[in-house]
């Protein structure tokens, strides 16, 4: 479980973040949601330690993260993998080598043993035939697939995923969806996924995060979306026909 | 404080500071050593041994020239014939296998740092890395510095000999001069410490190309703007550093 206290960031003044207090429970998938600019991505910042927050706490179950020693820190990120919206896979190194390397890095294991696991993880992803390609050689999907892969091949407590659908088809976006929420349960970690793809929300979204302008807004799971009365999240999440049309059929059936 | 006399004065004094702070991080302990002699050799391979072709084509004709214009401007009844093998063997010891060598370079590799490295930063690469818990810093810098260090006095032996063969070049089909008398000059009171000062410069002149260019390239903030501003800053600087460098180093082991 991730959990936030009054956790506020400020930009030269300028309030990013105010005061976001939230729980991330284990073995769900956690979604922050939020309008472009709302201060999602540096909250996920935060909450990794890439951006330190001016105020509050970040507790990886129980452990202070923003205030603990450099050493406890570097251990407790070998608990965490993340999916990056670019997928940031190293250009110079092929799929299976990207997924090797945070076992290269940190594991003990013979090289044969690494080579099984990452191509265990890559099987996993369904990419198993692709290893030998790079980075540049295979779609964003793939890519975002392989970064899944890389994440997840040491085994992480706690899953970081920064708006995995972008740039995505639909179609592409469900699979990446699904990937992660059947990894989630699999491994029973904290994931955390930054998002604003409304499918996301109403697929996965098992604990939800609202953000306006930088505070909690609501919070929920999908579930409660239909039935919540926040003028703002209804604003944002039905803000298309389709949903509206969603949102007017389920309310029917209910009434 | 007006807004010139801080772009004056504080920016190098920040600047300055982040370099030392970036440095600190990037000569602290590996946290694998396996990992790093790989990427140390492969640096050799990227920044060495890629850049022989360049210091060859270059110091040969640089080599040539310098004999021919020593050879037209300074004959004299009054001059030995062997004072044009001496002064180009001079100039190409003294000056240029080291300095003007390490001056090209820096265009040549110190922009292949740079943009490297900056890509890593906007493509997100870099945040990967710190979210597995490695150093970047270290990971991408060291190996740099380390493998331009150790190739850089092989790259100097390189360039005084093929500047040697181009002076005997000139001699032997430009029929500029009798090629005994340049060999008898180029032989002439030859001091052995004029080849270590000329390693001992190469081996500053190569950290001063590595460790600026990573620099810029590691705090490029932006998108592919700032990584074309981040290279042509680390050309410009390191160049101006390997000048004011060279004086110095001059000056402390010739005087």
């Amino acid at each position: 479980m991730i959990e936030l206290k009054s956790v506020s960031k400020a930009f030269e003044g300028r309030t990013v973040l105010d005061n976001i207090n939230f729980s991330f429970e284990n073995g769900k998938t956690n979604l922050i949601i939020g309008q472009s600019g709302s201060g999602k991505t540096v909250l996920m910042k935060c909450i990794v330690g890439l951006l330190t927050p001016e105020k509050g706490e970040v507790l990886y179950d129980g452990r202070d993260f923003i205030h603990m020693g450099k050493k406890e820190k570097q251990a407790l990120r070998r608990e965490m993998g993340m999916i990056f919206q670019s997928a940031a896979l190293f250009d110079s190194l092929s799929v299976l080598e990207n997924v090797m390397f945070p076992l290269d890095m940190f594991s003990n294991a013979t090289y044969r043993e690494r080579v099984k696991r990452a191509q265990f993880c890559l099987d996993r992803v369904n990419l198993i035939d692709a290893q030998n390609k790079y980075p540049g050689e295979i779609s964003g999907g793939m890519q975002k697939r392989v970064a899944i892969a890389r994440a997840i091949v040491l085994q992480p407590q706690y899953l970081f995923c920064d708006e995995p659908n972008s740039g995505l088809d639909p179609k592409t976006s469900l699979v990446i969806d699904e990937l992660i929420h059947g990894i989630t349960t699999e491994y029973n970690m904290t994931t955390i996924i930054n998002t604003h793809d409304m499918n996301s929300v109403m697929g996965i979204g098992e604990s939800i995060l609202y953000i306006y302008q930088g505070h909690k807004e609501w919070e929920g799971t999908k579930d409660d979306v239909f039935t919540a009365t926040n003028e703002r999240l209804n604003n944002f999440i039905f803000a298309s026909d389709l949903l509206r049309k969603v949102k007017a059929e389920e309310t029917k059936e209910k009434g | 404080m007006t807004k010139y006399s801080e772009e004056i004065m504080v920016k190098p004094i920040t600047t300055l500071g982040q370099y030392l702070l970036l440095m600190r991080r990037v000569f602290a302990r590996p946290e694998r050593f396996r990992m790093y002699f790989k990427q140390y050799v492969s640096e050799m391979a990227q920044l060495g041994i890629n850049s022989i072709g360049i210091v060859l084509l270059i110091s040969f004709f640089i080599g040539a020239v310098i004999c021919i214009q020593i050879k037209l401007n300074i004959e004299s009844p009054w001059m030995p014939r062997f004072v044009v093998g001496y002064t180009t063997r001079e100039i190409l010891l003294l000056e240029f296998s080291s300095s003007i060598m390490c001056l090209i370079l820096a265009g040549k590799v110190g922009s292949n740092i740079a943009s490297e490295i900056g890509t890593m930063r906007v493509t997100q690469q870099i945040d990967a890395l710190e979210i597995m818990g490695i150093n970047s810093a270290s990971y991408l810098i060291l190996p740099k510095i380390l493998g331009l260090m150790t190739m850089i006095p092989f790259l100097v032996v390189f360039s005084i000999f093929a500047g040697i063969f181009g002076a005997f070049c000139t001699a032997w089909f430009g029929g500029i001069m009798n090629a005994t008398d340049l060999e008898y000059g180029l032989q002439y009171m030859f001091v052995e410490w004029y080849i270590w000062c000329s390693f001992i410069k190469s081996l500053f002149f190569a950290f001063i190309i590595a460790s600026v260019s990573a620099y810029f390239g590691y705090t490029v903030e932006g998108g592919s703007i700032a990584v074309g501003k981040a290279s042509t800053d680390s050309v410009v600087s390191s160049s101006v550093l390997i000048l004011f460098s060279d004086l110095i180093l001059t000056q402390l082991l010739m005087g």
